[in-house]
């Protein structure tokens, strides 16, 4: 979230789309709720009726994987109606630069496309520069190949005719989402997103959350109270573990991993620190060397930082080693060993036939969880043979949240210290003690055997992150926040010096330094544990102490700790004009009071108008124009790989032709065996893949087992009643659910003929409770976004009949 | 019967509280009319704590026996918590079982190191240090195995290639720094989690 749960309440207008907050965030409806109460509108657009839209002033059902129709439709309609928040367009999104003529648009493609590598070449679409190298500006916005203008262009085809055809969303419903939201271009009113999974499990994943980003940048909705593009994130601390880099592209604090292209650590350094010369750009990222050192020095703290570089692993140049193509790896055999640690992947993960056949493939597999699983039992799953499979498997149980300390981080970013209750039950240890120890263990063989290449094995920090008893929370806490290494000497404002000793905490990023003299495991996480004592952790901080002003828009600057630096609402710098003051008055989350920076941490610093607001972008602007993603500079309308047509209005190219796709998925296009659309969802009662929840009789009892909703007219069509037991099945895979026949999902018209969805929930697996069902990740495809990689479980083709 | 509101409460804690603990067996069993006391901190600690479930983060308290079971009693949302207000969801309000199970029934959460032998067709209980032991020599092994030095172009990779992992959300902060660092410093480039699905 760019926002924070209690800043929902700000909002003069919030478009839940692609969530149903109201059952799988319940507590964040507080505060929507808060917001409706003080007149705000929401508006739910869902392919099925649920609790959210329940509750909503306008709901609009949209077929799943057309909300590029929908969104794209929108900014369509600001553009042409003007509605636009000019002043913010102009000073703080890139709609003034001038695109270089390398780029181009035509018949559904970007110019620069490579067809054999099925990418594109991004140089084609670069800004041109003027002689300082600072992008050329067109400030009246009236140069054809300005952002604005082109941006005008593309989405002159998204009309509303067009979005009706694709989405199957009534014109009366389409229209009053698009006024009520665009309503929030005023500068004073503020509009707001909530989205899930809903909008990212797709082969446009993530353009479909840069539509909605053009939507609030040209409302000018970012960085104000009541505003932002909020993900709501799904579980308790995948804020956290994605701030920590349990994901091959990245290490901790957002920066790329590592590859073949960057051999030494100045190579890096070059590559992680882009250059600006806008003087008004911070350009922040040029910082990063300081952060990469000081990582690699958390990792490697006895090693120089260019010897720690080395250690690390390089992916090769353009290798992929997100989920999907993982699993696809480990059925060619290419794993020995696999960790499936507090995770549940052969019911989580897309095409889980496939998932479950590759575990088979292994040597060994590790399994750290609470309750068994269909993971770690995967080898007396359905289908499988124990005799036949030679995975040697190992069941870890592990603590309860409840039972250890440690901190996690919300969807809003605010690191909370949570303490241990009751002690691990049974032979149960927190997770940090299992990782510790065993890797006590390899270190020992190591030592006592020597191997191939173990200086990193050996080198690796340990003794920031245990003491005598082992796992040390508050060490590795420390150890994220980063200390000084060495005496570090610091020239004050006055000319005086002051030190800074070895050991000492380092009291934020800025402090962070290039030549190995601090070192910190996460830059962004500076700040959060200053001293030497748990007085010093802000994570675990329990005070309400807040200003007026703070407690006029819910701002609880004392509560926990937001990563970075305590700022609660990010890009915050563009809700004020170039004097500083807020284009809300009414509901300021930064003003400046001539000397300083009230109510928030203002970002980046400096006087009112003295620097772009947009700081972690290298010309400190909004990217409208965004040439750094796979799929295109502007998001494109294209259908799921599975597909109920066989062309939109938009372009001839069905499907994006960048989707991460595997030899042998088959993809269901118009296919009359697949006819109905089906999605995923979750129910409150129920987390995830069910693993927890399942075996606790309270939840179950709610939702005993796997179901299908379906409409009226459908379950006519099939001659389905109510309850009854029906089979889903396509290519990849078959499952029961019990029919729940309701008013809730009704038939779309697309491109005028009927098309049906059902939904089902992912909570199931055959593990527990008999007769539970199984995963609906059997009839997901393992095809993914472009650029993240994550498979499209949000859309896909079935077929549904009586069992 | 006239009742104030809080006096419901009680009464209706009481009772709620004699039925769902009836038959635990606690070494202390209070009688259902001194909930408050059995709140005490001498007789229970209180602790605060953020919810495992979504990530909008309420705040609970959990209420754990200083004696006997030493176990949790208690886990309620936190009428403190900025976000909810002590207010929480099914899963939320249900902590309390996850952690616990249900009161006269065994707990059915894994609590012993299960093991499955090469095409072994049940499960055996082994110890932590059996199962550790094995496990590290297993990554040493193939690690070693599959190290990748140079890449078929010749370019410096120092990667391990045989292993990989995925995991987890559900880990605090610091466990997942330990972890990434962990698997880094072996050479694991296929490190991936619930993030990216």
């Amino acid at each position: 979230m760019t926002n924070h749960w209690i800043d929902l309440k700000n909002s003069d207008c919030i478009l839940i789309m692609g969530s149903n907050a109201a059952e799988n965030h319940p507590i964040s409806f507080k505060w929507v709720t808060k917001a409706q109460e003080k007149g705000a509108t929401l508006i739910h657009v869902d392919p099925r009726f649920t609790r959210t839209s329940a509750k909503a002033d306008i709901y609009a059902p949209l077929r799943s994987g057309s909300d590029i129709a929908f969104l794209g439709g929108m900014i369509n309609y600001i553009l042409e109606n003007d509605l636009i928040f000019k002043e913010y367009v102009i000073n703080a999104t890139n709609a003034t630069f001038i695109v270089g003529d390398g780029f181009g648009f035509k018949d559904g493609m970007f110019s620069g496309f490579d067809e054999a590598k099925h990418k594109y070449d991004k140089s084609k679409w670069a800004f041109a520069l003027d002689e300082k190298g600072a992008p050329k500006r067109d400030m009246t916005l009236q140069d054809p190949r300005c952002v604005y203008q082109l941006l005008k262009k593309h989405y002159s085809r998204y009309t509303v005719k067009n979005a009706v055809a694709m989405t199957g969303t009534p014109e009366d419903k389409l229209l009053a989402v698009y006024k009520a939201y665009s309503a929030t271009g005023k500068p004073d009113k503020a509009g707001t997103s909530m989205y899930a999974m809903g909008w990212t499990q797709h082969t446009v994943g993530v353009q479909n959350i840069r539509s909605m980003s053009i939507v609030q940048m040209l409302l000018g909705n970012m960085g104000v109270a009541g505003g932002g593009v909020n993900a709501l994130r799904g579980e308790s601390n995948v804020q956290g573990s994605t701030d920590q880099a349990l994901l091959y592209h990245i290490i901790p604090g957002y920066m790329p991993t590592p590859t073949t292209a960057q051999p030494k650590l100045e190579d890096y350094l070059k590559l992680v620190a882009p250059v600006s010369h806008d003087p008004k750009s911070m350009n922040w990222k040029k910082n990063y060397p300081k952060y990469a050192v000081s990582l690699i020095k958390s990792f490697y703290k006895n090693a120089e930082p260019a010897v720690g570089y080395d250690w690390m692993p390089k992916l090769d140049v353009g290798q992929n080693a997100s989920w999907l193509v993982l699993f696809d790896e480990m059925l060619k055999g290419k794993f020995k060993g696999f960790f499936a640690w507090g995770m549940n992947p052969a019911c989580s993960g897309a095409n889980s036939n496939k998932t479950r056949e590759g575990l088979t493939k292994l040597d060994w597999l590790v399994n750290v969880n609470i309750y068994d699983n269909e993971t770690g039992s995967f080898w007396q799953g359905p289908g499988m043979n124990p005799k036949k499979v030679k995975t040697e498997v190992f069941m870890l149980p592990c603590a309860v949240s409840i039972e250890k300390e440690g901190s996690i981080t919300n969807s809003g970013r605010w690191m909370q210290w949570r303490y241990q209750g009751p002690k691990p039950l049974g032979d149960s240890r927190p997770d940090g003690e299992i990782i510790a120890e065993l890797a006590s263990k390899v270190r020992a063989l190591y030592k006592k055997e020597g191997g191939t290449f173990p200086e990193p094995v050996l080198g690796l920090n340990w003794e920031d992150m245990t003491s005598a008893h082992g796992f040390d929370v508050h060490k590795t806490a420390k150890l994220i926040n980063g200390y000084y290494l060495k005496d570090v000497e610091e020239k004050q404002k006055d000319g005086s010096v002051k030190v800074y000793k070895a050991g000492t905490q380092v009291a934020s990023f800025v402090k962070l330094l290039a030549d190995g003299s601090t070192c910190s495991g996460n830059w962004i996480y500076a700040g959060s544990y200053v001293g030497p004592d748990p007085k010093d952790n802000r994570s675990a901080k329990r005070s309400k102490d807040q200003t007026p002003a703070q407690a006029a828009v819910g701002l609880f600057p004392n509560w926990s700790w937001a990563w970075p630096v305590n700022r609660r609402v990010i890009y915050n710098r563009a809700s004020v004009d170039a004097t500083g003051k807020p284009y809300a008055p009414q509901k300021p989350v930064l003003a400046w009071n001539g000397k300083g920076w009230d109510i928030d941490v203002v970002d980046g610093g400096g006087n009112p108008g003295s620097v772009h607001p947009f700081i972690m972008q290298v010309h400190g602007m909004a990217q409208l124009f965004g040439p750094g993603l796979n799929d295109g500079p502007f998001p494109e309308y294209y259908e799921p790989l599975d597909c109920p047509v066989s062309s939109h209005p938009y372009s001839p190219v069905l499907h994006n032709p960048t989707a991460l796709t595997f030899k042998g998925e088959k993809a269901a296009v118009c296919d009359p065996r697949y006819p109905f659309v089906c999605t995923t969802y979750r129910v409150t009662e129920h987390w995830q893949t069910g693993l927890q929840t399942r075996w606790q009789p309270w939840l179950l009892e709610a939702e005993p087992q796997m179901f299908c909703e379906m409409s009226e007219e459908l379950a006519a069509l099939r001659g389905i009643k109510n309850g009854e037991k029906v089979w889903l099945e396509n290519e990849r895979g078959k499952l029961w659910a019990k029919a729940i026949v309701t008013k809730r999902f009704k038939p779309f018209v697309v491109q005028g003929n009927i098309v049906h969805e059902v939904g089902i929930p992912w909570h199931f697996g055959w593990r527990f409770p008999k007769d539970g069902g199984d995963a609906a990740n059997l009839l997901s495809p393992s095809v993914g976004d472009p650029n993240t990689g994550i498979p499209e479980t949000k859309a896909f083709m079935v077929n549904v009949r009586k069992a | 019967m006239k009742l104030s509101r809080r006096g419901f409460l009680k009464l209706s804690a009481a009772a709620a509280l004699s039925t769902a603990f009836g038959g635990i067996g606690f070494a202390l069993k209070p009688a259902a009319v001194d909930r408050i006391a059995m709140l005490k901190p001498d007789w229970s600690k209180q602790t605060t704590t953020a919810c495992c479930y979504c990530a909008v983060g309420c705040g609970l308290i959990v209420n754990t026996a200083l004696s006997g079971t030493k176990r949790a009693i208690n886990v309620e949302g936190d009428p403190d918590h900025p976000i909810n207000e002590g207010a929480l969801c099914a899963k939320g309000a249900s902590i309390y079982q996850l952690a616990e199970g249900t009161p006269g029934l065994p707990n059915p959460r894994l609590q012993k190191v299960m093991y499955r032998k090469p095409y072994g067709t049940k499960w055996e209980t082994k110890s932590w240090d059996w199962a550790l032991d094995r496990i590290a020599k297993n990554i040493k092994r193939d690690r070693d195995a599959t190290f990748v030095t140079k890449n078929a172009q010749g370019q410096v990779v120092n990667r391990c290639d045989g292993l990989a992992s995925v995991g987890s959300a559900a880990i605090d902060n610091e466990e997942c720094w330990a972890y990434q660092a962990f698997l880094r410093s072996l050479g694991l480039v296929y490190i991936e989690h619930q993030a990216r699905i």
